[in-house]
C-alpha cells in the first residue's frame, strides 16, 4: 500500500534540460523529487517538476573550485536525504551535507586514496557507512562520523572500477576490477575477498546487484558484454550474457523488472538500452535522444518501472519515458537465412509465411518443429505472459545439400579416376565417360558425353536410321541404357539435326552411292541391323558397337575386341595400333573399315578423320556449339569436364578453342589434380594434351645433375667422362668399364655400375661390389 | 679523430655490457634469444632495437607482435603505403636509421621506387597525410577535428576511417619508435658520417652517455665530475625551482641549436658530396616545413588549447575501444605493450616510474588529476628530466647530440628501461590526441 502512494507521487513525461558541462554521474533522492547532476565542472541539484527540471543548488562554490569539485562518481544516500557523497577525480572522497547553513555544504574531505576515486557508494541500510574504490587498487569503508577510513581492501590487482553494497546482505559487497577480475568482500573482513571470479576479458566497468533476487549480480565490461552471475551456488555461475554493440559504461537492473536492465556505452555509441536479459540478441527499449556518450542512468524511483533519468556528456540531463522508448524489436525483420559448413541452407521465417502449401521445389526440406531439444532454449520457448516481449514464432527449415553432389569433392576424384580419356575408340570413351556421370549422379554431364558422342562419332548410321523412319527401334537400345528424360535434350538435338538433315538426304544418298561403298553397305544393311539390335537390347554398349556388333556380330566383335583391351593395359605403346590399323581394314570387309578407321582416329589423336566424316553430317556444324558448352562448364568451375572432352575430342573441336584458353583449361585441370593428388591422371592429362606449354610439364626438373667423382666438379656434356680431369667417372663397380647406359648407384655408398651387373652382384651379395663394406640394398 | 675513436670505444663498451647482460640474466636470456631469432628469421636481420629491447624480453615480445601486425598483417592499407607513412614519420625526426630501413622494405614489398625520390612524389592522398604527421610528431595537442574532417573529406583522394586510424597508429609507432632508437643510439648505425661531429662544439663528447657503465656517480655528484664539459649548461644550477630549470636549459639548448643549426648549414656543404652517395637515406626529401618542430606547451596553454585531462579521455576508457572498433585487434596488442611496459621491474621505486610516464605525458601537455606534480621534480633528477624530453621531443640527431646529456643510469638496462617509457608514453599521448580528434569527429 505504502508502495502503491509512493509510485504515485511520481509523475512527468519525457523532457531534458541543459547542463553547463558535460556530466560524468547522476544520481537520485530517495523520494525521487530531485537529482544531482556532478561532472569535471559541474555539480548540480535539479528538481524534477511536472513540467520541467529546474535548478535548486549549485554546489561548486567558490571562484576557481579545487580539483575536490571535479566529481568522476555521485551517489545520493538513500536513508538520509540530505547526505550526498562524491568521488574526486584527484582522489579525495568527499561528502556533502545540504542541510548547513552556509553556501559550501563540504562537510567532510578524505584523502586517503593515491588515485582518481572511481566510485563511491553508500550502505543501504546503514547511515554512516560509506565505501569507496580508487585506481589505485583499494577500496576504503569510511564511517562518516570519524575523520579517516575504519578499514583498507586490497584487491590485489589493479584498478577498481565499482564497488556495490549487496541489497539483500548487510555484510557483502561486490567490486569489480580493470583486469575482468569481479571480488566479493565482506565488509568484517578485510584482510581477503570471500570470493573471486574473472567476469570479463579486459576492465569490468560496472556491476550492479539484483534488487530482488539476492544473489544475482549483474557485470557490465569492455569486451561489450552485460553479464549476470548467480552467486547464490557454491560456484559462481553465469545465468545470462547479453552482447551489446560498445563497451558498457552502466548497468542498471529495473525495478519491479525481474529480468530488464538498463545499460550505457562509454564510447562511439550514444544510446540507452532496456535489455530483457532473457532475450540477448536485441534490446528491449531503446532510448535514442543523447548526442554523445551517455555517463549515468538511474531509475527515478527504486519502484517505479517506467521513469528512467540520464545525464550525458553532450551536456544534457535527460527524463526517459518507457512509453516514448523506441522498440527495436518492432522493426525487426524476423527472417533469418545461412548458409551452413557443407551447403546447408537455413531459413527462418513468420510461421504464418510459412505455413502456406509447399511447393514442389520442397525437396530436402526439413522443418523443424517448435520445442525441438537439440536447438538452444531461446530458440522456441513457451510464451511468457510476463515477458512483454512482441512475440514472434518462426520456423526454421533447413535445406540439405544432397551429398554427393555439391558436399565436397568426392565427385571430382572419382570422375577423374574413371573417365577414359584415350584408347579406346571416340565413341566408347564417350560412353564410358557418360557412364561414370551418371553413376555420379551428374546427368548433366552424363547428358553431354552422350550429345557429343552422337554427334561427332561414327557418323552414318544413327542420322541414316531416322531417315529411314526407324526411329523406334533405333531409339531401343538408347533408351535401354539411358531414362528417358536425360535421353531427351540429346533427342531433341538429334531430332533437329536429323530435320536439317532430311533436306540433304537426297544428296546424301547420291554421296553415299557414288563414293563409299561401305556406308551404302551399312545402309542397305539398316533393316537388318536393327532388327538384331534388339537382340541385343542388354548390350548397354554404343550405337556404334550395336551396329557393329549388328553388322557382323559373328566374327568382328571378337577382332575388335582384343585389341582394344590390350590398348588401355599398355598405354604407353599406343602409336603402335595407328601402324596396325591401317591394315585391318584390307583385311576385314568393306563394311568395317569404316568402324575401324573411327576407333583408330580416336586413340590416335593424329587426325586422319577429315574424310571419314560422312560428308552429309559435318561435324563442324556442332563445333560452335560444343565451344559454347566447353566454355559453359569452365565458366562453372568444372575445368574437368571442359578438359576431358577437349582431349577426347581431340582435333575435332581443338582448333575452335584458341591456345590460351586451352592451356588455362588445362592448368586449371592439373593444378587441381595435383590438389587431390591425383598424380597419375595429372599425368596423365599432361600427356594427352596437344598445348605445348603443357606438355612441357613433363619435361621440366628432369635433368640430373652430377659430379665427377674424381675430381668432384659438376660434368658438363657427358656422363662418362669428365673435361677437366679427362678421366672416366662413371666406371662400373662390378665389370670396372664405363657405364655409358643406365648406371644405378647405391645412395648410401655411392657406388654402383651397369643395371644388370649391380642386379647380379647384389643378388648373390650384399655387399657393395666397390669393396667399400657397404651394405647395399636393391629393391 | 680523438672524437671518432672515443665514439668507437663507446660503442663498443656498450655492445660488451649488453652481452654481459644478456649472460646475466640467464633465464631470460633464453626468451629473449628466441625472440630474436624469431625476428632474425622473420626479417632476415635482427635490428639494433630489437638487441637493445632483448634486455626486456617480455616487452620486446609484445613490441614485435605489434610491429608485425601494423605493417605486415591484416589491414586497410596496402604494404607499400605502410612502409611509405612509416618513412614519412621517420623523416620527421629525421631518423636515418629508420627511413632507410623502411624505405628498403618499401621498395621490398614492391612499392614505386619513384615515391622515394620524396614527398612530392607520393600519390597525393599520402601528402595529404603530411599535416597531421607534422602535427602528431612535435605538437600532438593540435591535433583537432578539422584535420581529421579534411582527411576524410577530400573528394577523390579521400581516406576512410579505418585506413586514417591505421595511419595514425602507424605515425604514433614509428615516432616514439625514433625517440626510442635516438634514446639508445642506433640511429649511428646507418650513418656512416655522423654530422652531430662536424657541428658539435669540441668540448662535448658521445663517450659520456655511456660513461655511467663504469662507475656509478651518485646524482649530485655526477655534475660536478664532468663538469668542465657541461659548464655551459650547470651554470644555470643554482636555481631552486626545477621547473624552471628545465624551462631555462630548454633555451639554452633551443639557443645553441640554433648556433649549431649555423654551423651545420655551413658544414651542409662539405658534408653534401657524401651524402650523394646516401642519397636514398637521405629523410629531410620526405618532410615538408622543416622548421616546425616542438615548443612547450605550458607557454601556449593561456591560449585557447585546453589542458587534457586524463580523466575525461583516458587510454583503458575511450582510446582502446574505438581504436580496436575500427581497426580490429590492435587495441588488445596495444594493451598489452603498454600493460607491459608498465608491469616492467624497475629496479627503483614505483614512483618514480610513474613520474617519469607523468612527466612525458606532461610535456604533451596531458595531466593526471590524482597526480602532485611536485613529486616529479622531487624524484627526477635535473639530468633525467633533460635527457627525459630531449628523447621525446627533439630526438633528432642533428639538433640534439646525445653529449649534453648528462644523465648516466647505473645500469645499461635502466636506459633502455627508461627509453621504453619514453617511447610507449610518447606513444600513448599521440594516440590519446588523434583518437580524441577522431572522436569528436565522430560525434559531430
Amino acid at each position: 500500500m505504502e508502495k502503491m502512494t509512493r509510485v504515485s507521487t511520481v509523475s512527468g513525461h519525457t523532457m531534458f534540460c541543459h547542463l553547463d558541462a558535460p556530466a560524468n554521474a547522476i544520481s537520485v533522492c530517495r523520494d525521487a523529487t530531485q537529482v544531482v547532476v556532478a561532472g569535471r565542472n559541474i555539480f548540480k541539484i535539479y528538481g524534477l517538476e511536472e513540467d520541467g527540471f529546474t535548478e535548486r543548488l549549485n554546489l561548486r562554490v567558490g571562484r576557481k573550485p579545487s580539483l575536490n569539485f571535479s566529481c568522476a562518481d555521485v551517489m545520493w544516500h538513500q536513508m538520509e536525504e540530505n547526505l550526498l557523497a562524491t568521488a574526486a577525480t584527484n582522489g579525495a572522497v568527499v561528502t556533502w551535507n545540504l542541510a548547513r547553513s552556509c553556501r559550501n555544504k563540504q562537510e567532510q574531505l578524505f584523502t586517503e586514496h593515491k588515485r582518481t576515486v572511481n566510485k563511491v557508494c553508500f550502505h543501504p541500510t546503514e547511515v554512516y557507512m560509506l565505501l569507496s574504490g580508487s585506481q589505485d587498487g583499494f577500496m576504503k569503508c569510511f564511517d562518516l562520523r570519524k575523520k579517516e577510513s575504519v578499514s583498507t581492501f586490497s584487491g590485489q590487482s589493479e584498478s577498481v572500477r565499482d564497488v556495490q553494497f549487496s541489497i539483500k546482505d548487510y555484510f557483502t559487497f561486490a567490486a569489480s576490477f580493470e583486469n575482468g577480475n569481479v571480488q566479493l568482500w565482506d565488509i568484517r573482513r578485510p584482510d581477503r575477498y570471500e570470493r573471486m571470479f574473472t567476469a570479463h576479458t579486459g576492465p569490468v566497468f560496472c556491476c550492479d546487484w539484483h534488487p530482488e533476487d539476492r544473489g544475482w549480480l549483474a557485470t557490465g565490461g569492455r569486451d561489450k558484454m552485460v553479464k549476470v552471475w548467480d552467486m547464490s551456488t557454491n560456484r559462481v555461475k553465469e545465468i545470462y550474457c547479453v552482447q551489446t554493440i560498445a563497451s558498457v559504461a552502466r548497468v542498471k537492473w529495473r525495478p519491479e523488472r525481474r529480468y530488464h536492465l538498463a545499460t550505457c556505452s562509454m564510447m562511439v555509441d550514444h544510446n540507452i538500452y532496456v535489455w530483457d536479459v532473457r532475450r540477448p540478441f536485441i534490446p528491449f527499449a531503446t532510448f535514442e535522444e543523447h548526442k554523445d556518450v551517455t555517463t549515468g542512468i538511474v531509475w527515478r524511483h527504486q519502484h517505479d518501472p517506467y521513469y528512467l533519468l540520464s545525464g550525458s556528456k553532450d551536456s544534457t540531463l535527460y527524463q526517459h519515458m518507457f512509453k516514448d522508448a523506441s522498440r527495436p524489436v518492432d522493426r525487426a525483420n524476423p527472417e533469418g537465412l545461412c548458409f551452413g559448413l557443407f551447403g546447408d541452407l537455413a531459413f527462418a521465417a513468420k510461421e504464418s509465411l510459412m505455413s502456406g502449401p509447399s511447393s514442389a521445389g520442397d525437396v530436402g526440406r526439413k522443418t523443424y518443429p517448435g520445442g525441438d531439444r537439440r536447438y538452444p532454449i531461446f530458440f522456441f520457448k513457451k510464451p511468457d505472459v510476463r515477458e512483454q516481449f512482441a512475440q514472434v514464432s518462426s520456423a526454421l527449415s533447413v535445406f540439405e545439400s544432397e551429398a554427393g553432389s555439391s558436399v565436397g569433392m568426392d565427385w571430382f576424384i572419382n570422375t577423374a579416376q574413371s573417365y577414359l580419356l584415350s584408347g579406346k575408340p571416340f565413341a566408347e570413351l564417350c560412353e564410358h565417360n557418360a557412364q561414370v556421370a551418371k553413376r555420379l549422379n551428374r546427368p548433366q554431364e552424363s547428358t553431354t558425353w552422350t550429345m557429343l558422342r552422337i554427334m561427332f562419332s561414327e557418323p552414318a548410321n544413327p542420322s541414316l536410321s531416322s531417315n529411314h523412319n526407324l526411329n523406334k527401334s533405333g531409339n531401343l537400345p538408347l533408351v535401354n541404357s539411358f531414362s528417358m528424360k536425360e535421353m531427351s535434350a540429346a533427342l531433341n538435338e538429334r531430332n533437329k539435326e536429323n530435320r536439317q538433315d532430311n533436306l540433304h538426304s537426297l544428296e546424301t544418298n547420291l554421296n553415299n552411292n557414288d563414293e563409299n561403298e561401305e556406308t551404302e553397305g551399312s545402309e542397305g544393311q539398316a533393316e537388318y541391323l536393327f532388327g538384331d539390335a534388339e537382340l541385343d537390347d542388354d548390350d548397354l554398349y554404343s550405337m556404334e558397337h550395336d551396329n557393329h556388333a549388328a553388322e557382323e556380330p559373328e566374327y568382328l566383335l571378337p577382332q575388335e575386341a582384343f585389341p582394344l583391351r590390350h590398348e588401355i593395359m599398355d598405354h604407353p605403346s599406343a602409336p603402335e595400333p595407328v601402324q596396325e590399323r591401317p591394315e585391318s581394314p584390307h583385311v576385314s570387309g568393306s563394311e568395317t573399315e569404316n568402324t575401324c578407321l573411327t576407333s583408330t582416329e580416336s586413340f590416335s589423336l593424329i587426325s586422319v578423320s577429315q574424310l571419314l566424316f560422312s560428308p552429309h553430317l559435318p561435324p563442324k556444324f556442332f563445333c560452335p556449339i560444343v565451344k559454347e558448352m566447353l566454355c559453359f562448364y569452365a565458366e562453372q568451375g568444372d575445368v574437368q569436364m571442359a578438359v576431358s572432352v577437349l582431349i577426347v575430342l581431340g582435333d575435332r573441336i581443338r582448333k575452335e578453342i584458341d591456345e590460351l584458353t586451352q592451356e588455362h583449361w588445362y592448368m586449371s585441370y592439373i593444378d587441381l589434380l595435383q590438389r587431390f593428388e591425383l598424380w597419375n591422371v595429372s599425368n596423365e592429362v599432361i600427356k594427352l594434351s596437344t598445348c605445348g606449354p603443357i606438355m612441357c610439364l613433363n619435361q621440366t626438373s628432369t635433368t640430373l645433375h652430377i659430379n665427377c667423382s674424381n675430381c668432384k666438379r659438376p660434368m658438363s656434356n657427358k656422363g662418362w667422362i669428365c673435361d677437366r680431369c679427362h678421366q672416366c667417372a662413371s666406371v662400373c663397380a662390378v665389370c670396372h668399364h664405363v657405364v655409358k647406359g643406365l648406371f644405378v648407384w647405391c645412395q648410401g655408398c655411392s657406388h654402383g655400375g651397369h643395371l644388370e651387373h649391380v642386379m647380379e652382384w647384389l643378388k648373390q651379395s650384399k655387399h657393395c661390389p666397390a669393396g667399400c663394406g657397404h651394405l647395399c640394398e636393391y629393391t | 679523430m680523438i672524437i671518432c675513436t672515443k665514439k668507437m670505444d663507446y660503442r663498443f663498451g656498450t655492445q660488451c655490457q649488453f652481452i654481459q647482460n644478456q649472460v646475466m640474466v640467464n633465464s631470460e636470456k633464453e626468451r629473449a634469444s628466441l625472440l630474436c631469432m624469431k625476428a632474425l628469421a622473420n626479417r632476415g636481420r635482427l635490428d639494433t632495437v630489437s638487441q637493445q629491447m632483448a634486455s626486456h624480453p617480455q616487452y620486446l615480445e609484445s613490441f614485435l607482435r605489434t610491429q608485425h601486425y601494423i605493417l605486415y598483417m591484416d589491414g586497410p592499407l596496402p604494404q607499400p603505403y605502410r612502409h611509405y607513412i612509416a618513412i614519412m614519420a621517420a623523416a620527421r625526426h629525421h631518423c636515418r636509421y629508420l627511413v632507410s630501413l623502411h624505405s628498403a622494405q618499401f621498395l621490398r614489398v614492391g612499392g614505386d621506387p619513384l615515391w622515394l625520390q620524396g614527398l612530392e612524389a607520393a600519390p597525393p592522398r599520402l601528402q595529404h597525410l603530411d599535416h597531421i604527421n607534422k602535427v602528431l610528431a612535435h605538437q600532438p595537442w593540435l591535433t583537432a577535428r578539422s584535420h581529421i574532417q579534411a582527411l576524410l573529406k577530400t573528394g577523390e583522394q579521400c581516406w576512410s576511417l579505418a585506413e586514417l586510424v591505421q595511419a595514425v597508429v602507424l605515425l604514433a609507432h614509428c615516432h616514439s619508435l625514433c625517440s626510442f632508437v635516438f634514446g639508445s643510439g642506433s640511429d649511428s648505425d646507418s650513418t656512416p658520417t655522423p654530422r652531430v661531429h662536424h657541428g658539435t662544439p669540441p668540448g662535448y663528447c658521445l663517450c659520456d652517455a655511456a660513461n655511467g657503465n663504469t662507475a656509478f656517480s651518485p646524482p649530485p655528484a655526477g655534475p660536478t665530475e664532468k663538469a668542465p664539459r657541461r659548464r655551459s649548461l650547470d651554470s644555470s644550477c643554482e636555481v631552486a625551482c626545477l621547473l624552471e630549470q628545465i624551462k631555462k636549459s630548454q633555451e639554452e639548448i633551443k639557443e645553441r641549436k640554433g648556433d649549431r643549426l649555423h654551423s651545420q648549414t655551413l658544414l651542409h656543404a662539405d658534408v653534401e658530396k657524401e651524402d650523394e652517395a646516401v642519397f636514398s637515406a637521405d629523410p629531410s626529401r620526405f618532410v615538408s616545413d622543416p622548421e616546425f618542430g616542438y615548443q612547450e606547451f605550458a607557454r601556449r596553454e593561456e591560449d585557447h588549447f585546453q589542458v587534457f585531462r586524463v580523466q575525461d579521455y583516458s587510454w583503458e576508457d575511450h582510446g582502446f575501444s574505438l581504436v580496436n572498433r575500427l581497426y580490429s585487434d590492435i587495441g588488445h596488442l596495444l594493451d598489452e605493450r603498454f600493460r607491459s611496459v608498465a608491469s616492467l621491474p624497475f629496479p627503483h621505486s614505483p614512483d618514480l616510474k610513474r613520474a617519469i610516464w607523468n612527466y612525458i605525458h606532461c610535456i604533451y601537455g596531458i595531466r593526471y588529476d590524482d597526480y602532485d606534480y611536485g613529486e616529479v621534480n622531487r624524484l627526477l633528477e635535473r639530468g633525467l628530466k633533460l635527457y627525459i624530453k630531449a628523447v621525446a621531443c627533439f630526438p633528432d640527431a642533428r639538433k640534439t647530440p646525445l653529449c649534453p646529456l648528462s644523465w648516466a643510469p647505473v645500469k645499461a638496462s635502466d636506459k633502455v628501461h627508461v627509453n621504453l617509457l619514453v617511447m610507449e608514453a610518447r606513444l600513448q599521448a599521440e594516440l590519446l590526441y588523434a583518437l580524441r580528434a577522431i572522436t569528436q569527429y565522430m560525434i559531430a
